[in-house]
């Protein structure tokens, strides 16, 4: 039996005399792998950046909007007919054991005017638990309170966006601003939040007590009517509960019989992101299955050069086998041959693909996560690509008739 | 004493579409350690596939053949690989060195086959070259020696596993005169010196003349086996 690191030595030689041609079978293998390890990276950073909005967003949220419901036979989308009133969301606060804060929420889109600036944004009327739901916080200043709740005060928090755009430089604090007209102290300015898992730009926006938002700027179609409830849950277990308690509550709120559809819809927030971070997740697997793809026609490169190499050195294969060499000497010998382009391809696949990858968060501003198992992974597979299509090759060579092979010219 | 080489009634038969081609029709031979064998023939008489039997490239239709005591006409490919690795020393008409592979890796390589650690193997395959008077120029490429040094390379690659047997199948076929004679002096030496057993298969009389015994095949049939008087 031939030793390990003689064949090693022979197939060496071989791939350096053959230097042109070994690199182009493996420049296969090096596509094939530096696109898997791109692909992966592109579509784990899709889904790591997803997961961080999801944490931005605030965590085991709640969402209740009224609608969705069938009136007369006609089904109507959610919120197309308003059934949610600020006294919904105190109950929610006060007798569902599983929630941990609720935020109404009543919004619309506004002028605001500060000096010589104006700016476009949107108006959140809302409550101060709004900060506990969101898992937000005052940048400076303070937030707004109860009592400006109760009283319907015309006070303000500014989302960072806006107060960059209205005061520049200026301290907003304390400062008038006028929206629809409308004198509104600022009192605080909100943390930056950055993008929302939608894209959104969070900080663009202000927040007012909700009675303010009812009486004074938005408006209502009846009175204490909101948008929407956002809910925060005392926990992730809790989720689920505090759904199932808040659907009760309202339907008993709402007078709803028990052949009645529900007249609001409750949205799992946590729940879609969830849906969002597994569609990412099927995506990074189908980009890296279509990128395995060119890590196959690699190998099949491998196949072709290898069976033609085969056919090319006959000669030489039975000039060993006269010498002593079995035949899975022989096999052993082209296997470990192809074995070793397509590691070479592999090493070099995984080192471009790291740098591509790189380069792609750099100039296109992908999110790009490069784990370690999809570098084992893709250079693994360029092993296993390499013995597979290998093997037929090898298994040719050995399979030849001594005298045959010695009399082809 | 057994005899090194003895065969019996070997016969090889292949099938040319309907009839049966008798390529070897009952050959018995036997060959002693250290005799020197010329085997003389016209193309077609069967003395190649003589040669590749004792080869022990191939194995024969029916007959037994037995090396060094071994009854080698019914092994396996894996042991006829080890036989021939062990046993004999091939040296083809068309030298057969490993193109793009230095002299001394080519005499290396039986030793390779056999599991000889690297360190001795070069240690050994430097002395073969050496024995064929080619130390000087152990690191060539084949395509940079001269006819008559690629056919000593194989004659040093031939030798270097201490095989009992040289095979040679028209070693100077592709030699001019004079190279022709050189190489035949070598093989002249390896028997007398080394004792080595040689079979040389040669359609040249002044070759087959190096040889102390000549066998002349026609037809699948030895027809004639005397001792050169030369």
């Amino acid at each position: 039996m031939i030793d390990l690191e003689s064949t090693l030595r022979i197939a060496i030689r071989t791939i350096r005399i053959n230097k042109m041609r070994s690199i182009l079978t493996s420049l296969g293998i090096i596509i094939g792998v530096s696109s898997v390890i791109i692909m992966l990276a592109i579509g784990m950073g899709a889904q790591r950046s997803m997961a961080e909005n999801m944490a931005k967003m605030g965590s085991n949220l709640l969402m209740v909007v009224s609608g969705s419901t069938t009136s007369g036979g006609i089904r109507m989308g959610a919120g197309s007919k308003q059934t949610l009133t600020y006294s919904d969301a105190l109950d929610i606060q006060k007798k569902c054991p599983s929630v941990l804060a609720v935020a109404p929420y009543l919004s619309g889109t506004k002028q605001v005017v500060f000096g010589n600036q104006n700016w476009s944004t949107g108006i959140q009327g809302t409550t101060p638990n709004v900060m506990i739901v969101r898992d937000w916080g005052v940048e400076y200043g303070r937030s707004f309170s109860d009592e400006d709740v109760s009283n319907s005060t015309k006070v303000c928090l500014l989302g960072q966006t806006v107060a960059e755009n209205l005061f520049g430089d200026l301290d907003p604090v304390g400062k008038t601003v006028r929206i629809e007209g409308m004198p509104f102290t600022v009192v605080g300015v909100l943390e930056s939040k950055g993008q929302s898992g939608m894209g959104q730009d969070q900080d663009d926006t202000i927040m007012i007590p909700i009675t303010t938002a009812q009486k004074k700027l938005i408006g209502v179609d009846f009175p204490g009517m909101v948008r929407h409830i956002m809910v925060k849950a005392v926990d992730e277990n809790a989720v689920y509960t505090a759904q199932d308690e808040i659907k009760e509550l309202l339907r008993e709120r709402h007078r709803l019989g028990s052949k009645q559809e529900d007249d609001f819809t409750i949205r799992n927030l946590t729940q879609m992101m969830e849906t969002a971070k597994e569609s990412a997740k099927i995506m990074a697997i189908l980009l890296g299955s279509i990128a395995s793809v060119s890590l196959l026609v690699g190998g099949i490169g491998i196949m072709n050069i290898m069976l033609v190499s085969v056919t090319e050195r006959t000669k030489e294969i039975g000039i060993r086998m006269a010498i002593g060499a079995k035949a899975s000497d022989i096999r052993i010998q082209f296997l470990l041959e192809s074995l070793l382009l397509s590691l070479m391809g592999g090493t070099v696949g995984v080192v471009l693909g790291i740098l591509l990858a790189k380069f792609v968060e750099a100039f296109f501003d992908l999110p790009v996560y490069i784990a370690w198992w999809s570098l084992l992974l893709s250079f693994g597979f360029s092993g296993l690509v390499g013995v597979t299509f290998g093997y037929y090759p090898a298994y040719r060579a050995s399979l030849l008739d001594p005298i045959e092979a010695l009399r082809y010219e | 004493m057994t005899s090194l080489i003895k065969t019996e009634n070997i016969v090889k038969t292949y099938n040319t579409g309907d009839s049966l081609f008798y390529a070897l029709n009952g050959v018995s031979l036997s060959v002693e350690y250290g005799e020197f064998v010329a085997i003389m023939g016209s193309s077609g008489s069967g003395k190649s596939t003589f040669m590749n039997l004792i080869g022990c490239l191939d194995v024969p239709t029916s007959g037994q053949y037995f090396l060094d005591g071994i009854d080698v006409s019914k092994l396996s490919k894996d042991k006829l690989a080890d036989i021939r690795n062990l046993k004999l020393g091939f040296v083809f008409q068309g030298f057969n060195l490993i193109s793009r592979t230095s002299a001394l890796e080519n005499v290396e390589m039986p030793m390779i086959y056999k599991g000889i650690e690297p360190k001795e193997r070069i240690e050994r395959a430097k002395e073969a070259l050496k024995i064929v008077g080619l130390e000087k120029k152990m690191y060539n490429l084949p395509n940079q020696l001269s006819g008559g040094q690629q056919q000593r390379v194989a004659i040093a690659r031939a030798i270097v596993n201490d095989a009992p047997v040289i095979l040679a199948d028209e070693p100077t076929g592709n030699l001019d005169t004079k190279t022709s004679y050189e190489v035949m002096d070598f093989f002249v030496r390896l028997n007398e010196e080394q004792h080595k057993t040689i079979m040389l298969v040669t359609h040249e009389q002044d070759i087959a003349d190096y040889a102390k015994r000549v066998v002349h095949f026609r037809d699948g049939h030895i027809i004639k086996d005397e001792v050169n008087k030369k």
